[in-house]
């Protein structure tokens, strides 16, 4: 039997082994190291569709993500998505006159929101509406599309 | 007649034995609980608990974990592969790990590895009378002696569960990375982009201190009851094994459903 001390320091070793493997799955595993942008700002777009499109999806501009999908609602009149957009405060230079597609990564892949600048000088702020905008590619749609402009 | 009537007292009796049984355990826990607050008054008895339990099994749980995780890796990529995303490896392994096998097989081992100790050592005591002794020294053996073991057991689990879980993704990443040749940045980032904090980590961490519950507390009513004599004590070992390792496996489904069932 090891001494008090010998048995207290290796209790302490195992705590802070068990500690840092707990801070480890967090970190490096789970999402927490690519967390919601807590400051930023929030715009909007609307699409006849999004598809797919979940919130907390990615949110980038030529591949580099810039924010995340806050919430998906629908328009009363409209009857359109309104998908709310959380950008980080770093890239407080989108201009205003953005052009917003909801996009693949992949084949099979997650749906997510790419954002094309335009070239207005003004940029996007808190609560701006994004005008331009692309809907999902909805695959069925498209097939029986393919097949009605066959047949004409 | 009379025979069938016969029949049914005895599945009633059995009933009854494992109600009584069972009603022994909840007050053997009652007792265990309601020492808490003397061990907080002699911490150091829990720290020699934890040493037993915990650190004396981190190495087995941690190779288990390195091994568990590397054939993950070697599995998932296995089906992964032929639909030309065996870049999605990292989320396999972590899911799985986090999810599942990082508290379940963490809680079997335990029970093999420290549970039946913690029977077979109770057991002992009850048959060599040091129980009674405590008690005619007007020392509650349960406060004295289960609680720290019922306490050091709880705490040990989720951290052994979060080892076993950490070194088996690392386990993966050296298989799926050195071997297999999946790309390292695309290892870390699915799996980032696809676990979440809430959902998967904390949501096993409180598997994996549920089963510690149920592990310790399996092992100590086995010991505490068990017959005081050799094959007593042995039976209890045995049993203290195998109703652990059914209660974590059944349990387990049933947390499974609740947590990510909906």
């Amino acid at each position: 039997m090891p001494s008090t001390r010998t048995i207290e320091i290796l209790v302490g070793a195992f705590m802070a082994a068990g500690l840092l493997a707990v801070f480890f799955l967090a970190m490096q595993v789970s999402n927490l190291g690519a967390a919601l942008p807590t400051e930023g700002y929030r715009v909007t777009a609307r699409f006849d569709n999004v598809g797919s499109l979940k919130v907390r999806a990615p949110v980038s501009v030529a591949g580099v993500r810039v924010g995340r999908v806050e919430a998906i609602a629908i328009d009363r009149t409209t009857f359109e998505a309104v998908v709310t957009l959380a950008i980080d405060r770093r890239f407080d230079f989108l201009p205003d006159d953005t052009f917003a597609s909801i996009l693949t990564s992949g084949l099979l892949g997650e749906q997510y929101i790419g954002l094309d600048p335009g070239g207005s000088p003004d940029p996007l702020r808190d609560g701006d509406q994004i005008l331009h905008t692309q809907s999902a590619l909805v695959l069925e749609r498209m097939v029986s599309q393919f097949l009605f402009n066959r047949s004409d | 007649m009379s025979r069938v009537l016969d029949h049914l007292a005895r599945l009633g009796r059995l009933g009854l034995e494992v109600f009584a049984r069972l009603g022994q355990a909840h007050w053997l826990l009652f007792g265990i609980l309601s020492g808490m607050r003397d061990l907080a008054m002699r911490p150091r008895r829990l720290v020699v608990e934890v040493h037993r339990i915990g650190v004396l099994s981190v190495l087995i749980v941690v190779v288990s974990g390195l091994f568990v995780g590397m054939v993950l890796a070697l599995q998932g990529y296995y089906v992964l592969s032929q639909f030309g995303a065996a870049e999605s490896l990292g989320i396999m392994v972590a899911a799985s790990l986090v999810r599942e096998l990082g508290p379940v097989v963490t809680a079997l081992l335990v029970a093999g590895r420290a549970g039946s100790a913690l029977t077979a050592e109770i057991g002992l005591m009850k048959a060599t009378d040091q129980l009674s002794a405590l008690q005619m020294m007007a020392v509650d053996p349960i406060k004295r002696i289960l609680t720290p073991r019922f306490v050091g057991g709880l705490l040990s689990m989720p951290l052994l569960a979060a080892m076993f879980s950490a070194v088996g993704v690392l386990g993966g990443y050296l298989v799926g990375v050195g071997l297999l040749g999946i790309d390292g940045g695309a290892y870390w980032s699915q799996m980032q982009a696809r676990i979440d904090l809430h959902e998967d980590i904390v949501n096993g961490l409180i598997k994996s201190l549920v089963f510690g519950v149920v592990v310790t507390w399996i092992a100590l009513f086995q010991g505490y009851a068990a017959t005081p004599t050799a094959e007593g004590v042995s039976r209890a070992t045995t049993r203290t094994v195998v109703h652990s390792a059914l209660a974590v496996l059944g349990l387990d489904f049933v947390l499974t459903a609740l947590m990510f069932g909906g």
